[in-house]
């Protein structure tokens, strides 16, 4: 969320005093704006009062003339509500345009230390003005609104692969090391407000039960917190995906803790067979939300089969099946959080495969929009309820629980950790134990949790909240102040921003099916067997319910090279086809490198979009000719096809030349896309949608592999179409001579001769279709998927292939 | 009976040096090589080709034959056996096994660049140190072999991208007439460089004496 905002910072910067000056301002009046009638909400005498003026002004005329028809009336309470709502959210987001536009501040600040630090002002604004802070932060609106978003947000895009590799890891993590926290913290706390019985306080009617309920309420590491600090630091993929599912998981136990420990303290005593019963509630309530996640995400994955021809709402029914994933899951009293990321990840492989571009572009900006506005307003609430208040403030209290909190952790990382490496391939060094105990972060969920306590059982209440509070103020701000500066001085891994390539998504998939085979010649049956069976079972079956047509055949390593292929075509329209090349792809500056070194009529033949005049294509063949000698012997060297005719040796030398030519003029002219796109069947969707979405008439032909370097098949996409004119069938391609999609060379540049600057046209294959005609179908429906939008650059997140 | 357990003894000692593996680990091989070989001293591919579970494997012939490469035998000899011991048998699987945390940083790069010779091996067929354009299409197609219908063209194109991406990310300065004959070892190395082969290579070799497994 906050990654895509980085950018601004240097373009905000440039933009000059003036701006900012008038945001500021902008905000102020906002603030100022929405502190009044946000206090006059919770005073509604005020307009009552207005409107009683008003009818006593009208009774008064009645007995003289009939009323004036009032011109212009004031009526806040028609619309209060919403217009606070709006003022809100209003005031978050610009909050976080502001924020970007003070350069430094962003890179040292966290972004959610800012935005209590505004909710901090802004309660004190509200208070100062006499009115009542509206109770924001209470559990209706944050569990119910507040926090589905994000959780959403996360779960939608959780990188499967490293999770469910680390899932014992963070299971660990998740359940012993929160019920460690909660039973050291609670423990100890009632120990210490147990000690001097010679003075007695406050703390002594304090309780155990009460106490171990504090420390389950807050020993849980919270999602909000560590994702809005995480996504800053740009820590390696492993420790993100620790922390972050710990938090996640860890759910599950503090919603049985706390719902055992608030039944329990109003009885007083707690038995052997409640904790057992505690236990079985532990495991249904984790394993009842994922089971109702998974159920809404199928549901969802099915629904989106059929979708085709109303692709407005598709997004709707992601988003409205996973709110009642979660609303299901809240209904029973099962882990919400887990149900919505169960829901997220089953259902985003299918989804994805079944939805049109446009609707995942949708699906993407409106969950990182939602989560982004509601994770500030989150942090703004915080602030606003602390000015507020009630507080209770108890120096002995506080101090021991802050302190006990981070020993807690740290004991419990150090513990758990050395536990678990006796397990783990990949063992986690002290640095990134220091790291996850450093990182655990507290958040708002343990407070709203704080704010479910009722008075009546809880005397102490208000002393647990001040306690709460104090420690998310601790954590967020001097753990994520400080963590980033830490994780430059351990010189901990950072994240790579490695694009994944086609490569690695090839030796990926050989690497697993090799460790399987490897397995079974073995004999046992290890967790890459079970894989592997579970992917077949996913193919076999599951696919083809939830696949509409014909993807859900479609092998992953051809998904994924086709999802590449489409970026990458979309990538090139966006940036209109100039000498730019996307520069997302890593191999951009080589792939300029190759391009032979011509002189700058050459280098504007590089822009395919572009036409290129009559004058210099002449330029260019002379200069492709000089090169023609050397490159006969390339083709020597490279030939190890077999060529129907062997021209070489027949002397056809000038049919060879023009050929040669002609190739080369092509590859000179193609833009250089890094990722081939063959004139084979898998290219003729991309032109078509580029051409689609490009809107001209003129296309280019994504890069072949420049200049035959690479032992790439040039000849690959210029097989030439037997039958054609006076050229003699050369087939220096291996592919079928009836390459489906070859290109008729030899009449385009023929063509090319005559017509005026058209560049080179590149027609769609006509006639000739025989493999193709299956193609054909595919490439209607993904013609029809791939409706042009110039949607955001590539995710990475988006790469992950299900069950990879 | 007891002059071949000591027999046993030694060869599962010196096995033990060269491979790595523990003692444990090497007797549940052999059973499990017995087992193949239906009790004969030496494995063919049948044996090997007749294990039910690797039917579905789309690269099966691929690691049958790893198994009887001579390259992987690290002996410096090329070629490839008819049948196998289990002294290379237990080399073969030797590749697999995770690294220990008391390897130093050394021993550790030498196990990565094991691991990838092996892989390197499993791709270049024809023993010519590097991975051909050919050689590399092939890979890409047995891959999708079991995946349906897969046209030849589209398994073509994606093995032409991977070889244009590993030529332009490792060769970027080459001019317009040079050739990329093939994916070098080194090549093949840096492709790998920020996975982290010595751990994502490997299986878990059984520890304990389980006589469960069954073909």
């Amino acid at each position: 969320m906050p990654s895509r905002t980085g950018s601004h910072s240097p373009t905000g910067f440039g933009r000059g005093l003036p701006e900012r000056g008038l945001l500021l301002l902008a905000v102020l009046v906002l603030l100022e704006g929405s502190v009044l009638p946000l206090g006059a909400a919770s005073s509604p005498d005020i307009s009552h009062q207005a409107n009683s003026d008003s009818h006593k002004k009208a009774d008064g005329g009645h007995n003289i003339t009939k009323k004036a028809f009032p011109v212009l009336s004031l009526d806040y309470q028609h619309i209060h509500i919403p217009f606070e709502i709006s003022l809100w959210v209003l005031l978050a987001s610009l909050m976080k345009l502001g924020f970007h536009m003070i350069p430094r501040l962003s890179s040292i600040v966290p972004e959610s230390c800012l935005l209590i630090v505004v909710g901090l002002l802004v309660g004190g604004l509200i208070k100062l003005a006499g009115e009542k802070v509206p109770p924001v932060l209470n559990t209706q609106l944050f569990f119910l609104i507040l926090l589905p978003p994000i959780i959403l947000d996360a779960g939608y895009f959780l990188p499967i692969r490293p999770f469910m590799e680390n899932l014992g890891t963070i299971l660990m993590f998740a359940v012993v090391g929160t019920l460690w926290n909660a039973f050291f913290i609670g423990g100890l706390l009632y120990a210490v407000t147990q000690i001097q019985p010679a003075n007695p306080s406050d703390l002594h009617s304090l309780e155990l039960l009460p106490c171990l309920l504090f420390g389950a309420i807050i020993s849980a590491v919270d999602p909000v917190a560590v994702l809005a600090v995480f996504e800053e630091i740009h820590i390696n993929e492993l420790l993100h995906i620790l922390v972050f599912g710990e938090s996640l998981l860890n759910d599950a136990v503090t919603v049985v803790l706390y719902h055992l420990f608030e039944e329990f303290s109003s009885e007083g005593t707690v038995t052997v067979m409640d904790g057992f019963l505690g236990l079985i509630s532990f495991l249904v309530v984790a394993l009842g939300g994922v089971l109702v996640g998974a159920i809404y995400g199928i549901l969802a994955a099915f629904t989106s089969r059929f979708t085709s021809h109303m692709r407005v709402i598709e997004p709707l029914f992601v988003f409205v099946y996973s709110y009642m994933a979660y609303l299901s899951s809240e209904l029973f009293h099962l882990s919400g959080i887990m149900a919505l990321i169960a829901c997220g990840a089953v259902m985003r492989p299918y989804v994805e495969a079944n939805i049109s571009h446009k609707s995942h572009t949708t699906i993407k900006y409106f969950l990182k929009m939602w989560s982004s506005v509601s994770e500030t307003l989150i942090f703004i609430f915080l602030g606003v309820v602390t000015v507020d208040g009630p507080h209770s403030w108890n120096w002995t209290f506080v101090v021991v629980t802050v302190i006990l909190c981070l020993v807690a952790r740290v004991i419990g990382v150090i513990g758990l950790t050395f536990v678990i490496n006796k397990f783990r391939i990949v063992k986690l060094t002290t640095k990134d134990q220091f790291i996850i105990a450093y990182g655990g972060l507290r958040g708002a969920i343990a407070f709203s949790l704080g704010f479910l306590l009722e008075k009546n059982h809880f005397p102490k209440r208000e002393m647990f909240l001040t306690a709460i509070i104090t420690v998310i103020f601790f954590t967020v701000f001097v753990q994520g102040m400080t963590i980033k500066p830490l994780v430059e001085l351990l010189a901990v891994k950072k994240k790579q921003e490695a694009k994944r390539s086609i490569n690695e998504e090839i030796h990926t998939q050989f690497l697993d099916h090799l460790l399987t085979g490897i397995e079974d010649i073995c004999g046992h049956y290890g967790h890459h067997h079970w894989k592997d069976k579970l992917n077949r079972f996913n193919k076999k079956y599951v696919k083809k319910c939830l696949i509409a047509g014909e993807r859900s055949k479609e092998p992953q390593l051809i998904a994924f090279y086709h999802k590449m292929e489409m970026k990458q075509a979309i990538e090139l329209v966006e940036s209109g086809g100039g000498a730019k090349l996307p520069s997302s792809m890593p191999s951009t500056v080589s792939m300029q490198n190759i391009q032979p070194k011509k002189p700058p009529p050459a280098k504007s033949a590089d822009r395919t979009l572009l036409q290129i005049p009559k004058g210099r294509e002449e330029e260019i063949r002379k200069i492709l000719r000089s090169n023609l000698q050397r490159t006969r012997q390339r083709l020597h060297s490279y030939n190890r096809h077999t060529l129907v005719a062997d021209p070489y040796e027949d002397g056809f030398s000038d049919i060879i030349k023009k050929r040669r030519l002609m190739e080369l003029e092509k590859k000179i002219k193609e833009m250089s896309n890094y990722l081939t796109v063959p004139a084979a069947a898998s290219d003729s969707p991309t032109m078509h949608r580029a051409r689609l979405s490009s809107g001209r008439d003129t296309d280019f032909k994504p890069a072949q592999q420049q200049k035959g370097n690479k032992s790439c098949p040039d000849p690959q996409s210029y097989g030439v179409k037997p039958a054609t004119d006076n050229v003699p069938t050369i087939q220096v391609d291996l592919a079928s001579p009836q390459s489906p999609d070859s290109v008729n060379v030899m009449d385009e540049f023929g063509r090319g001769d005559q017509e005026e600057d058209q560049g080179l046209m590149m027609k769609p294959p006509s006639g000739h279709k025989k493999p193709g005609e299956a193609e054909g179908a595919r490439e209607q429906q993904k013609l029809t998927r791939c409706l042009s939008d110039p949607g955001p650059g590539g995710d990475e997140d988006e790469d992950e292939p299900f069950l990879p | 009976m007891g002059a071949s357990q000591t027999h046993s003894a030694y060869k599962y000692q010196d096995l033990m040096t060269k491979t790595g593996f523990s003692l444990e680990q090497i007797k549940n091989l052999h059973y499990r090589f017995r087992q193949l070989s239906e009790n004969n001293e030496t494995l063919s591919r049948e044996n090997l080709e007749n294990i039910k579970d690797l039917a579905d494997n789309p690269i099966k012939k691929q690691i049958v034959e790893a198994f009887f490469d001579k390259r992987n035998q690290h002996q410096n000899e090329m070629g490839s056996f008819e049948e196998i011991g289990f002294e290379q048998f237990v080399m073969v699987m030797s590749h697999f096994r995770p690294p220990t945390p008391k390897m130093t940083e050394e021993e550790k790069l030498a196990m990565r660049k094991d691991k990838l010779h092996f892989l390197f091996n499993m791709h270049d067929s024809d023993n010519d140190g590097k991975i051909t354009l050919e050689e590399y299409r092939k890979v890409v197609e047995e891959l999708l072999s079991m995946s349906g219908d897969i046209e030849k063209d589209t398994a073509r194109g994606i093995a032409d991208a991977a070889m244009l991406e590993v030529a332009s990310t490792n060769v970027p300065n080459m001019g317009p007439d040079d050739y990329y004959e093939g994916i070098t070892f080194e090549h093949f190395e840096q492709m790998f460089k920020e996975v982290e082969m010595e751990s994502r290579m490997h299986v878990r070799f059984l520890d304990v004496d389980t006589r469960t497994i069954h073909s």
